[in-house]
């Protein structure tokens, strides 16, 4: 075995940058989050209230709402991305004319920055000037108003996101089909499986890895989305897309409101640190049992 | 394994291009519209091309400026943060390092932190506690270099991490034994073999440091903003300028267009986020 030493100075300077960039801010925020903190309130100064903010959480019906409205934004979100994301890679496995150019124009999406994003939908939405309104009603006698109709407010804002991330979701899981080995599909068709037996029972377990993956790091920047729904719907109507990034935002900036902005994003990180663990977990395990075998 | 219909194939994917272009497209339509005909009923064709808003934008002074700015920062970044994590990873992959899969899951923690509130004690970090002398790194491309690393680094460690696995030890080990030192093992070994992952992480990091946003509009003001926070700027509560927003945002597209499709056929073979290769 090589010594050591070599492998922490390669690790040093990834430690050192995302210990000053990563802890030191946390520990900050750690801190503020123990205290009463708002520059611009009555009292101005720091002062230490402590587990005040987390018990002030715990009833705050906004800051609930807006955990259920994220929990349904990141499921419907990042379930149909996955779901279709797979079905795509799967088309792409494929030969057919014309491939590069559809997979090229496939992962488009990708590139746009999600300021963009949520700037091109208000456009296409926005009742007075948006295309989809004006077709909508003129077609079907449908009135859009992403200004009242929360629902729909709320449909928009998953859609935006699969068309904006199912592209990540395909090339991660073409990536793990293509490495997938031959033979035991061809064993399966030569018994007679059917294309449901042939998915359920190998491809699904052979991918698992792939896929968990890309759920992790979906759901993880699905709970974490600003940018897009802040230009879209700014949160609204009411709270109906308010989702966590975007409250904290909202409690830390125009309220100023620190200490509790801060108490709010030390239990965020904590949750979704918990449910990315158990995918990790879940990652792992294969890992773990194959050193055992 | 299963019937092949290449007409079928190609006709869905038509309609599902469509689709993913439409939203693009009609940021170039209104991006070539003046202000007046975008209460007008919309129509899905191309009316005279009104070039105004481009030659608006492109005669910009500033936004040339925040533009150059984008290019800085985002190219230093994704160069810092992948030559980081190829060493990192290596580490992580080939030394037995106590607790070193904890580091590996603790490094993707700092990405999932909401960045709303993290402004905050970055701002105090930029502006009072890191500095020497008179600099600080409050509204400095080198400043955002680093701070992207918040996010970057942990996903190009867990996007190259199966890449360097994947490299057969045995491989590493043979070279030793012909006597070549660690040095002469990462790039003459691993590195070749590393290509497409490394292009993969190079790319992604550069789009995300490209497309960055919040932090960006918070710890700059003028010296280092960025194309994204410039593009903002014509989104106010008084009357947004859509078209000349939407020329930006076609601008802001072109480079990132142009470093994807250099390394797009590279992007199958790479991505492998985290997945364990069994």
């Amino acid at each position: 075995m090589r010594s050591n030493k070599i492998g922490w100075l390669l690790l040093a300077p990834t430690l050192t940058i995302l210990g000053l960039f990563g802890i030191v801010p946390f520990l900050y925020v750690l801190y503020v989050a123990f205290h009463q903190w708002n520059p611009f309130g009555a009292n101005p100064g720091m002062i230490y209230n402590g587990a005040n903010n987390f018990r002030r959480l715990v009833v705050d019906g906004e800051f609930l709402t807006s955990i259920y409205y994220t929990a349904l934004f990141a499921f419907f979100a990042v379930v149909s991305e996955i779901i279709l994301g797979y079905l795509l890679a799967q088309l792409f496995t494929k030969d057919f004319p014309g491939k590069a150019v559809f997979r090229t124009i496939h992962t488009l999406p990708l590139i746009v920055a999600p300021i963009v994003v949520g700037s091109v939908w208000r456009l296409m939405t926005t009742p007075s000037i948006g295309i989809i309104p004006y077709y909508l009603k003129y077609w079907f006698g449908y009135d859009l108003n992403i200004g009242s109709n929360a629902t729909a407010a709320f449909a928009l804002t998953v859609i935006m996101d699969i068309w904006h991330w199912t592209p990540l979701v395909t090339l991660t899981l073409l990536a793990a089909i293509v490495s997938l080995p031959k033979d035991p599909f061809e064993q399966a068709q030569i018994d007679g499986a059917n294309r449901w037996q042939i998915f359920w029972h190998i491809t699904l377990p052979m991918i698992r890895p792939a896929i968990l993956a890309t759920v992790f790091i979906r759901l993880m920047d699905a709970l974490r989305t600003v940018d897009e729904v802040w230009m879209l719907t700014g949160g609204g109507p009411g709270a109906a897309t308010r989702y966590l990034g975007l409250h904290i935002w909202k409690v830390v900036f125009p309220k100023t409101d620190y200490g509790y902005g801060s108490a709010i994003s030390i239990i965020v990180l904590y949750l979704t640190l918990v449910m990315c663990w158990l995918l990790y977990v879940g990652l792992v395990s294969p890992r773990a049992k194959k050193r055992i075998i | 394994m299963q019937t092949n219909r290449p007409f079928l194939n190609v006709l869905l994917w038509v309609v599902l291009s469509l689709l993913t272009l439409f939203p693009i497209y009609w940021l170039f339509v209104i991006s070539v519209k003046p202000a007046v005909e975008l209460f007008s009923a919309p129509s899905v064709f191309l009316d005279p091309i009104y070039w105004n808003n481009y030659a608006k934008v492109l005669t910009n002074e500033t936004l040339r400026r925040y533009m150059m700015n984008s290019i800085i920062i985002s190219s230093g970044n994704a160069l810092l943060v992948t030559t980081l994590a190829f060493m990192a990873c290596y580490a992580l992959s080939r030394y037995d390092l106590a607790g070193k899969e904890n580091i590996f899951f603790w490094t993707i923690t700092n990405r999932m932190a909401p960045a709303a509130v993290f402004l905050l004690p970055f701002f105090l970090l930029f502006t009072q506690v890191f500095k020497i002398g008179d600099f600080k790194l409050y509204d400095t491309r080198i400043g955002m270099i680093l701070l992207y690393c918040t996010f970057n680094l942990p996903f190009a460690i867990w996007t190259l991490r199966p890449t360097i696995d994947g490299i057969p030890k045995e491989l590493d080990e043979a070279a030793t034994v012909d006597g070549a030192s660690t040095w002469q093992v990462i790039s003459e070994v691993i590195f070749p073999l590393a290509r497409p992952g490394l292009a993969v992480t190079l790319i992604l990091t550069w789009v995300f440091a490209w497309n960055e946003f919040l932090l960006a509009a918070t710890l700059t003001s003028f010296n280092a903003r960025t194309i994204t926070t410039g593009l903002s700027e014509y989104v106010t509560t008084t009357g947004t300028e859509w078209g000349t927003m939407a020329s930006i945002a076609i601008i802001t597209l072109i480079p990132a267009l142009v470093v994807f499709s250099v390394v797009q056929r590279h992007i199958v073979a790479g991505l492998t986020f985290g997945a364990v290769k069994e």
